[in-house]
């Protein structure tokens, strides 16, 4: 199913959790905040977190610059 | 004063009303670097009423390629000091309160409590925790910013209803993981630094809708922007 990571198109299969596709992404165990149809979801949850076709996916990294 | 905040008194969400709020309010600012920079300038021309400046740096050269409140001239002075000076030179209506040192598990509170708003100009994940837990344990809106090369993101943390920084970020997390890059495009904290003074200043004279609850992200390279529910 396609669905937009950072605006980006991306096919995942069906089905994907979010944590499925943080590891397809390679993203770092932590660090990282995932937000799907503008909702934040948070780690714990990953696991249950279904994707469905157009989900827009955007991956937040954890800054701390000022 | 009326000719100097005429802008903004003639908007009809601040007015007169708002602009004497903003004479009143009491915002402590927590680092003057890149956003602090933006913060304390913007805060300092709408003519906040009192301005704390916390921060035990000096000034130095690689400073100067996005911390717009210093010059060449001042590398290897306080910055709270050089601040002031700037800030007081731009409204000398403002009270500006300068603090050369760290924001401390030990001054925290008592540094805290004498504002209504704590703004985030901290550039480590430790004095934001710290930052978060006092101004939330105070019940003082944290009005949070950060940056990472060519990523920027605000919110506004502990309002009723709101969130809080370790509801984003959990510390156990922000305590293990590598530490970020250092590099970071020069007018990044110019724009994260405004959309911190933006939400301060809603805030103090309650205009529009504020980031509470929600994350405000950038990302310069794309110019994408979102406003996620957290």
């Amino acid at each position: 199913m396609n669905i937009k990571v950072n605006n980006k198109e991306m096919i995942v299969p069906e089905g994907s959790s979010l944590s499925q596709l943080s590891q397809t992404l390679n993203l770092p165990e932590k660090g990282v905040a995932i937000a799907v149809n503008n909702q934040m979801i948070p780690r714990q949850n990953w696991l249950d977190k279904k994707l469905a076709e157009n989900d827009q996916i955007v991956v937040i990294k954890a800054a701390c610059g000022g | 004063m009326i000719e100097r905040y005429n802008r903004h008194i003639i908007l009809p969400e601040i007015g007169e009303e708002g602009q004497r709020r903003l004479s009143e309010a009491k915002v402590l600012l927590v680092g003057v670097g890149g956003l602090g920079s933006a913060v304390s300038l913007y805060l300092t021309a709408a003519g906040i009423g009192r301005l704390g400046l916390i921060d035990d740096d000096v000034v130095s050269e690689s400073n100067l390629q996005r911390q717009v409140l210093y010059t060449e001239a001042e590398i290897g002075l306080p910055k709270v000091e050089c601040a002031a000076k700037r800030l007081h030179a731009l409204n000398r209506y403002v009270h500006i309160d300068v603090y050369p040192m760290r924001l401390t598990e030990e001054n925290a509170a008592d540094l805290m409590a004498r504002y209504d708003i704590v703004a985030d100009g901290s550039d480590n994940f430790e004095t934001r925790h710290l930052i978060s837990k006092v101004s939330s344990k105070l019940g003082k809106p944290y009005v949070y910013g950060a940056i990472r090369e060519f990523d920027g993101q605000v919110s506004v943390f502990n309002l009723p209803g709101g969130k809080k920084y370790q509801d984003l970020f959990p510390e156990e997390e922000t305590h293990s993981m590598p530490r970020p890059p250092k590099g970071v495009f020069g007018v990044l904290p110019g724009m994260v630094g405004c959309a911190e003074a933006t939400e301060v200043i809603k805030l103090i004279t309650h205009c529009g809708e504020s980031l509470s609850g929600k994350l405000w992200t950038i990302d310069l390279l794309t110019m994408q922007s979102h406003t996620l529910l957290v």
